[in-house]
């Protein structure tokens, strides 16, 4: 394979977040510029929360799949602009769901159903709409614990963030 | 000026630092998993605080200082903390009163950041801010949950509000080197960072049922280095393992 820009975002939709193993590190909107100068691979990647510890673990992740292929790589962690949930792509988004991870919902919603005032978050067991938060903080800095209150499912939500 | 932006980046970084720590001293003995993993999760974000702010310091330096021994191997009176953040985990009142009282002022202070004219100071507060505005969140619904709990919850977060009260002032007070960075406009407005922080704080308490103290007494001292007995077992903690294994990494 030639060595170009779009390989090597080819190899990085390989890269998976450590945290969330079924996702994509360019599903999940952590990779911001991708750039080939004809000698160095340059990836400048930005974390989802400030103290997120999965991203020394991405940056050896990329440069182990990209020297890998023979690229000579350098990894740049940029804060501006700050990472949002908007940047999960649609795919990643279907991904979670699949995982048992409840996708981001839009800034309004995320509120009513963070502070408990309106039972939006889908249980992604079984659908159901009835359900509640157990704890703000989940098994990571970007998730929320919800319960559903049909099948009793206990479920995490990725909490908005913009 | 550069001297002086290295200073107010590390008095910013210590107190996410140390606010940091005491947080994580609750690791695995918090009062149930949900507000265990909580508070840890308050702490990660601030620690991820941290090693922007310090990570930052270190490249105004240059090669004469690097992340880590700013934050392992300074002595106590070069830490710029305010006193606030390195009072003692009392009870889960004491917690969350010290948390609540940090928030309310925390996530004013960022907005202000983020229109510094420092970019990348700009560019951390931006990120923070997310983060402050759910630990505001949390330590809001629980100062409220306390305060108009039981008759005991009642009284116990009152008391802690009553004893940390006197630490509030400090976070507003502005030294030289804050006028000097707010002359720069890299600084935000404290005033206006007060005003904001009060009214959460009014709101808060009267959802609550909290009694704002009378006492206008204002402890201080932190930001010049002079800090309470606690800082210094926490320093002993926090540096342990750097001092006994130099340049040790992960």
């Amino acid at each position: 394979m030639q060595k170009s820009e779009s390989h090597i975002r080819e190899l990085l939709v390989e890269v998976s977040d450590p945290e969330i193993p079924v996702l994509s590190i360019m599903d999940m909107g952590v990779v911001r510029e991708v750039s080939w100068d004809g000698n160095t691979a340059n990836v400048k990647i930005t974390p989802t929360y400030s103290g997120c510890p999965a991203m020394d673990t991405i940056a050896d992740d990329i440069k182990a799949k990209l020297q890998g292929e023979g690229y000579s790589t350098k990894v740049k962690l940029v804060l501006s602009p700050a990472w949002t949930t908007d940047w999960i792509t649609e795919r990643g988004r279907k991904m979670l769901k699949e995982y048992g991870i409840a996708p981001p919902m839009e800034e309004s919603a995320d509120k009513l159903a963070l502070s408990g005032n309106a039972k939006l978050v889908k249980c992604t067991n079984c659908g159901s709409t009835n359900t509640r938060m157990v704890s703000q903080f989940g098994s990571t800095a970007c998730k929320a614990l919800f319960q559903c209150n049909d099948c009793m499912e206990p479920f995490d939500y990725f909490k908005c963030l913009k | 000026m550069k001297e002086q932006l290295y200073q107010y980046i590390l008095s910013l970084g210590d107190n996410s630092m140390i606010l940091g720590h005491r947080l994580s001293e609750l690791c695995g003995h918090g009062p149930s998993l949900e507000t265990d993993i909580a508070l840890t999760n308050i702490s990660l974000d601030l620690f991820g605080q941290v090693r922007n702010y310090f990570q930052y310091a270190a490249e105004l330096k240059g090669e004469e200082v690097s992340e880590d021994q700013i934050a392992f191997l300074r002595y106590p009176h070069e830490y710029s903390n305010t006193l606030l953040v390195e009072q003692p985990n009392k009870d889960f009142a004491y917690v969350i009163a010290r948390q609540f009282l940090f928030d309310a002022f925390h996530k004013p202070f960022l907005e202000g950041l983020c229109a510094s004219n420092d970019d990348t100071l700009a560019a951390i507060a931006k990120k923070s801010l997310k983060e402050s505005q759910y630990h505001l969140r949390f330590s809001s619904e629980w100062t409220k949950r306390l305060g108009a709990g039981t008759e005991e919850s009642h009284e116990r977060m009152q008391n802690a509000i009553n004893y940390l009260w006197p630490y509030l002032g400090e976070l507003f007070t502005v030294g030289e080197l804050e006028q000097e960075m707010a002359s720069y406009g890299i600084a935000p407005d404290m005033e206006a960072v007060k005003a904001s922080c009060m009214q959460t704080i009014a709101e808060t308490f009267a959802e609550a049922d909290i009694q704002t103290p009378d006492s206008k007494w204002t402890q201080s001292g932190g930001k010049k280095g002079v800090h309470t007995e606690h800082l210094g077992f926490i320093l002993a903690d926090l540096q342990y393992m750097q001092r006994t294994y130099p340049n040790m990494d992960w």
